[in-house]
């Protein structure tokens, strides 16, 4: 069992994962990151990294066979030619709904660091304060100088292009230059500053794209491709695969071991400690056991509370954490498919060239400062400008060689803009396991029983209005809004199911992502949230991840572990 | 705006969402694929009526870009069942409205036929969605046929080089560049 010893293992390779490797193995040790799918190597397996459309056998639009065989992922773009099995495949992998959840997860090393949206904020004070401020669940054991430092480190390696605001809703961070807006967002920007008194900003969307090369990274800049879902050959954006497990590598600290499905953290009920994990090799059915003195889950935010729901179940028949009695609650997401569209008059004149990978964001406004709302919290915009191109419809024009012309050219230039809100942890939010379903290797699966609630339906009056509002003021034509049924799970954001807290007795990890009953287990992945702020969330779990990282050595070598 | 304000809006721009598309079918079952391919003959005839849509000028047009076999291919795999069979009644209407055969047509009767039916098929969507709130398809054949000839032509490699604008890797992006009136726009987003 020599060879199965490592001083520490982490769970699941995607953006937490990674960051927990890297930070690990370069603070010397030994260290063990375990995959549950195959490997994909950075560059080389990005297979449809290079093509177009008229690549793929139908323009990249998925076949009835496939929307059959993919129940789950149809249900939005993770159905499609180019991106065909890098999302979890349902029928491998099925989980239960009890009410409708759309779950999509990446189960290949990177995970969905590879997928990412890339938008990168800052939780803010507020964030932090709200739960205790408000009354709502348990407080954060953290507050935002606890985790400042930390978003420095992981923003100063991972490459954040975006704008200083000063703005304390949105807190500033280290940053490379903004990825631009456009002439017409530029223009609406300054508009809704002047309608609004300064009181709503729309600012450059900060997005984990390098926009300056880091050839000590093997990195790139962004080339404005706008294909940064299919893997980046030139490493522009950040995912585990560009840049932390490159650096972990580098340690020669680290092993990497794809096709381990972690089973359970085995624990030890004298010592009350971990003593490693027991994995199911994907392809051959094997079972092993490695043992490690500090375990990291990040196996995302479900599945890492799903290897606690099976671990030290002879000892809490709920598994490891479950004393607290909220291990496997307070699900939270955030609610979106909301928000507002027009079209800008007094720009045809003008166009663009290259492809960005993101456009530009508004922070929250609502409930900041002396603003008062029916609801709780709040919601910010993620959008973008640009002219429409040849699928648009053109009303007056017939067929042949007049509507040919017309949509060979660029049409009329529209903004548009999506709304992100806050979902409140509810206790009976909840996903629990279903023993009687299994799954393609024989494991329970996960049950989810989440909904929106009245806080969110109220605040998506705002989320459709505030939009709307802003465009107007801005002198945008046509202004429409729309919302589309909000379904839990759609922004792939879940967070929730294993929470910090200050407490044993109402929270399943502490301060420093420790779970309660078993301090060398750290989870830092969604999992941990208390509460889901609006902003997007990938970026604090990596700063927590670093936290915690540094935090577990520490103690190692206090050994407190 | 409700969602009835905002299917007025699609529909009075004449647009209705693109069949076959991912969005246009979440709602519905899955359903068991039937064998249905196209003959060379009714390839042919989906290219004449491409490139009546999309007819070549001074740029290629639906045919030089094999958009009929195009056509064939996304009818058979991802229309399902009841609009593959809506599609095909069509060519079937299409051939007995030209007097038995649309490809025996001369050229300006063709475009005739196809410009009546283009008007009749944008009257026919506004109507249907306002008078279903959406709910029903009330897409006409030809609706399906012309979207999907746009859609094959200007996502094919010939329409996206030579009729638009294509730039593989940009490299930078300028978000205000002047724009002379009549040049191609980009092909990708």
């Amino acid at each position: 069992m020599a060879n199965n010893h490592y001083d520490a293992i982490v769970v699941g390779s995607g953006i937490s994962g990674g960051w927990a490797a890297k930070e690990l193995a370069e603070k010397g040790l030994k260290v063990l990151m375990l995959e549950r799918g195959r490997n994909i190597e950075h560059i080389k397996d990005y297979v449809n990294a290079g093509k177009e459309a008229w690549d793929y056998p139908y323009r990249n639009v998925p076949t009835q066979a496939m929307k059959q065989a993919h129940p789950v992922l149809r249900r939005d773009y993770p159905l499609s030619e180019s991106t065909d099995g890098m999302w979890a495949d349902e029928t491998e992998c099925p989980y239960v709904e009890t009410k409708r959840f759309d779950w999509f997860r990446g189960y290949h090393v990177g995970g969905r660091s590879l997928m990412w949206g890339r938008q990168s904020y800052r939780f803010s004070q507020l964030d932090f304060e709200a739960n205790a401020r408000e009354g709502i669940a348990v407080d954060w054991p953290i507050r935002y100088e606890d985790l400042a430092p930390w978003y420095d480190h992981v923003e100063t390696f991972a490459g954040i292009a975006g704008t200083v605001e000063g703005l304390d809703v949105l807190p500033d961070g280290k940053f490379l230059p903004p990825v631009p807006l456009n002439v017409v967002e530029k223009d609406v920007a300054a508009r809704i500053r002047k309608a609004f008194g300064g009181s709503r900003h729309m600012i450059h969307s900060r997005t984990a794209n390098i926009t300056e090369p880091r050839p000590e990274q093997g990195r790139a800049n962004c080339q404005y491709r706008n294909k940064c879902i299919l893997g980046c050959p030139y490493g522009a954006y950040f995912s585990t695969q560009s840049a932390t497990l490159p650096a972990a590598m580098q340690t020669g600290n680290l092993t990497l071991r794809p096709f381990s499905i972690v089973k359970e953290v085995l624990y030890d009920k004298d010592r009350k400690r971990a003593r490693g994990v027991e994995i199911i090799d994907a392809e051959t059915g094997q079972t092993y056991q490695y043992t490690a003195s500090v375990i990291f889950l990040n196996a995302s935010a479900f599945n890492s509370t799903w290897v606690l729901m099976n671990s030290a179940t002879d000892v809490w028949e709920g598994g490891l954490g479950s004393s607290s009695g909220e291990l496997g609650h307070n699900v939270m997401d955030h609610h979106f498919e909301v928000g507002a569209q027009g079209i800008v008059d007094g720009y045809e004149d003008r166009y663009y060239s290259g492809r960005r990978p993101c456009g530009f964001y508004i922070p929250r406004f609502r409930n900041v400062g002396d603003d008062r709302r029916g609801y709780l919290r709040g919601f910010g915009y993620q959008g973008g400008a640009d002219r429409q191109g040849w699928s648009r419809a053109v009303a007056e024009l017939g067929i042949g060689a007049g509507l040919k012309d017309a949509l060979a050219t660029p049409g009329e230039w529209t903004i548009g803009m999506t709304a992100f809100g806050e979902i409140l942890p509810y206790h009976d939010n909840t996903i629990r396991l279903d023993r009687g379903t299994q799954d393609k290797w024989g494991l329970p699966v996960l049950a989810m029983d989440v909904s929106i609630r009245d806080n969110e339906r109220a605040m998506r009056k705002d989320m459709a209005a505030d939009a709307a509002e802003m465009l107007e003021a801005a002198g945008v034509r046509d202004v429409r809004t729309y919302d589309g049924n909000p379904v839990p799970g759609r922004a792939i954001h879940e967070m929730g199911t294993a929470r910090m807290g200050r407490d044993p007795k109402t929270s399943v990890l502490n301060g420093h992502n420790q779970v309660w009953d078993a301090p060398n287990v750290y989870v830092t992945d969604g999992a941990c949230m208390t509460s889901a702020s609006c902003v997007n969330p990938s970026l604090t779990y990596m700063a927590l991840t670093a936290r915690a990282a540094d935090h577990a050595v520490r103690e190692l070598k206090a050994g407190n572990l | 705006m409700d969602r009835r304000e905002l299917l007025k809006m699609i529909a009075s721009a004449t647009g209705v969402a693109m069949v076959g598309m991912p969005a246009f079918v979440l709602a519905q079952a899955p359903v068991a694929q039937a064998a249905a391919g196209f003959t060379a003959e009714e390839v042919a005839l989906l290219d004449e009526i491409a490139e009546a849509i999309i007819p070549r000028t001074d740029t290629p047009g639906a045919k030089d870009a094999d958009v009929g076999a195009f056509m064939a291919r996304f009818v058979t795999d991802c229309y399902s069942p009841e609009d593959r069979a809506a599609f095909r009644a069509g060519l079937v209407d299409l051939d007995q409205r030209a007097g038995g055969s649309f490809m025996v047509l001369p050229a300006a009767d063709r475009l005739q036929l196809l410009t009546g039916l283009d008007r009749t098929a944008r009257e026919q969507a506004r109507d249907a969605w306002v008078a279903a709130d959406g709910a029903g398809s009330g897409v006409h054949w030809f609706t399906m046929i012309k979207q999907l000839a746009i859609f094959s032509f200007f996502t094919s490699k010939l329409g996206a080089t030579e009729v638009l604008r294509y730039d593989p890797v940009p490299g930078h992006y300028d978000g205000d560049l002047p724009y002379e009136p009549g040049t191609p726009a980009w092909a990708t987003r």
